[in-house]
C-alpha cells in the first residue's frame, strides 16, 4: 500500500518534474528549480491539479460547472455569517435558544441552513461557569453550513494536538484567559456530529437587534477560541 | 494526534481567504464531484489520508494531503490509471463517460449533505449516565477512537442515535450501523494531575468502542 502510494507521489513528481512532497508542502511559493533536466511540465502544484482536472473532464468523469458551483458555494454563500445569525437569534429569542440546544438540526434548518458536513449538529452553550472548545483531533471535522470551510489553524497539527491536552494554553494564545472557577469542555469531533459553540452574549448589547448582534459574533467565538465583545475589533473572521 | 507535544503555537491568520490558491479550491471540488461515482465513502477518504506516512503527512499542507490521497483513490477505484495521471491524457479506446454530478446536483448536494445516521432498529448497549471504558483496541485499519482515550473511563452523556461504523465502512466491509454516544472523560482521567480538576473532554464514540466499566 505504502509502496504504491509513494510510487504515485513519484509518478506525479516525475510528470511534474519536481519533488512532489517538497513542492506541495510549499504550495504557495513559486516554482522551484530542482535541477531536473527533463522538465516536461512545470512543477507548480496548480498546474498538476489543472492537468488532473483536464484529464477527468476529458474522460467525462467530472463536469466543470459542478466544480465551479461547489467552489462558489463555499467562497461566496456559506460562511460564519450563517452561524452568527443563528447565535444572534438564540440570544434574542429564548424559545429559539431552547430549540437550538435540544434539537440543533431542526433549529438551524429553521434559519435555512444545513447540508454537507452539518447533517448532524449539536450546539453547546458557554456560560460564566462553562467554556466550550471544539476540535477534531483525527482530521478536520467542522460545521460547514454554519461556519464555512475551516481555517488553516483549525486543521493544523498544533491545534489538533494541543486542544485536548492543554485547552487553557491554546485559549491563552487566542487571548482568552479563563479562571479556575470556569470549567473547560473540549468537544473532539470524532464522529459525524458537528459542534457549534453558542457564545455568551456580551454585556451592553441589550438594546441591539438581531442583525446588530449577529455583526458582533465571530467565527472564532463559535469554535470556542474567542469570546464575543460588545464592540467588534477588526474585520469579520 | 490528540495530546502530542512539540507542535508549536497555533498560528491564527487574520482575514484568511477560503482558499489560499485556486488549486486548493479545485482539489476540494474535484474530490466532492468524483465522490458522486460512489466508488468510495467519507471513511475511505479519511483512511486514505491516514495512509500517508507520518513524515510526509506533517510536511504536506492540508490540500496537498487531500490531493495525494485523492490520486490514490482514483487509481484504486479504477476510474483513472497511473499512466493517465502521468501523461495527463486519457487512455485510447475508452468511451467518454457522463459526469454524475451536474452543477444543479452540486447545489443540492451542498444543501442536503450526506447523512450518516441510519433509520434502523439497533438496541443501544449503554445508557445515559452509565460509566464506561473506551476499549483498548489498536487496529491497523481505520478507526475513530483516538489513541489518547483508549483504556480510559468516561460517562455516557448523550445517545446520538444510530450511525454507520467507520471501521468497517472505510474498508467496504459494511455499514454496521450502531449507536454513537457523547462520552465525557475527565481531563485528569486522560492526562493526569497536570489537567484542571473539573475540565473534561467529550468524544463521540460508537458502541463497538466501549465496554461496561
Amino acid at each position: 500500500m505504502d509502496t504504491t502510494r509513494r510510487g504515485m507521489l513519484k509518478t506525479v513528481a516525475t510528470a511534474a518534474g519536481a519533488a512532489a512532497t517538497h513542492d506541495l508542502a510549499h504550495a504557495q511559493e513559486k516554482d522551484h528549480d530542482h535541477g531536473h533536466s527533463h522538465q516536461a511540465v512545470p512543477s507548480d502544484p496548480a498546474l498538476r491539479v489543472k492537468s488532473l482536472e483536464s484529464l477527468l473532464v476529458e474522460k467525462g468523469l467530472v463536469d466543470r460547472a459542478a466544480l465551479d458551483a461547489l467552489i462558489d458555494s463555499y467562497e461566496h454563500k456559506i460562511g460564519p455569517r450563517n452561524g452568527a445569525r443563528v447565535v444572534a437569534r438564540a440570544w434574542a429569542d429564548p424559545a429559539y435558544k431552547q430549540r437550538l440546544l435540544t434539537d440543533a438540526d431542526a433549529a438551524i434548518a429553521e434559519m435555512g441552513y444545513g447540508g454537507m458536513q452539518g447533517e448532524h449538529m449539536r450546539v453547546v452553550e458557554n456560560t460564566p461557569k462553562v467554556h466550550n472548545l471544539v476540535v477534531c483531533t483525527l482530521c478536520s471535522c467542522y460545521p460547514w453550513p454554519v461556519l464555512g470551510l475551516p481555517p488553516v489553524w483549525y486543521k493544523s497539527a498544533p491545534y489538533r494536538s494541543r486542544s485536548v491536552i492543554d485547552p487553557r494554553g491554546v485559549l491563552r494564545e487566542f487571548g482568552v484567559e479563563l479562571g479556575e472557577d470556569v470549567d473547560v469542555r473540549v468537544w473532539d469531533s470524532t464522529a459525524e456530529l458537528r459542534y457549534l459553540v453558542l457564545p455568551e452574549r456580551p454585556a451592553g448589547t441589550e438594546k441591539l437587534n438581531e442583525e446588530a448582534l449577529a455583526a458582533l459574533v465571530t467565527r472564532d467565538a463559535m469554535v470556542g477560541v474567542a469570546k464575543v465583545t460588545a464592540r467588534r475589533e477588526g474585520n469579520p473572521t | 494526534m490528540g495530546g502530542m507535544h512539540g507542535m508549536g503555537p497555533v498560528q491564527n491568520e487574520k482575514n484568511e481567504p477560503v482558499f489560499h490558491a485556486p488549486w486548493e479550491g479545485r482539489v476540494f471540488a474535484l474530490r466532492r464531484a468524483m465522490a458522486a461515482w460512489g466508488k468510495w465513502n467519507i471513511d475511505t477518504t479519511r483512511h486514505e489520508v491516514e495512509l500517508i506516512p507520518p513524515a510526509e503527512y506533517f510536511e504536506l499542507s492540508y490540500y496537498a494531503r487531500q490531493f495525494v490521497a485523492f490520486l490514490e483513490m482514483l487509481v484504486k477505484s479504477n476510474l483513472v490509471t497511473r499512466g493517465e495521471i502521468e501523461s495527463g491524457i486519457p487512455a485510447k479506446g475508452q468511451p467518454k463517460a457522463t459526469p454524475p454530478l451536474t452543477a444543479e446536483k452540486a447545489v443540492i448536494l451542498v444543501a442536503k449533505g450526506v447523512p450518516t445516521s441510519r433509520d434502523v432498529k439497533v438496541s443501544p448497549r449503554f445508557k445515559v449516565g452509565e460509566r464506561v471504558r473506551a476499549r483498548n483496541i489498536n487496529p491497523v485499519g481505520h478507526t475513530r477512537l483516538p489513541r489518547y482515550a483508549r483504556g480510559k473511563f468516561g460517562t455516557i452523556e448523550r445517545d446520538h442515535g444510530v450511525f454507520v461504523l467507520p471501521d468497517t465502512n472505510a474498508h467496504f466491509r459494511g455499514e454496521n450501523p450502531q449507536h454513537v454516544y457523547a462520552v465525557r472523560f475527565a481531563a485528569r482521567e486522560l492526562w493526569g494531575e497536570q489537567a484542571a480538576p473539573r475540565d473534561a473532554v467529550n468524544l463521540d464514540l460508537w458502541d463497538d468502542y466501549l465496554e461496561h466499566a
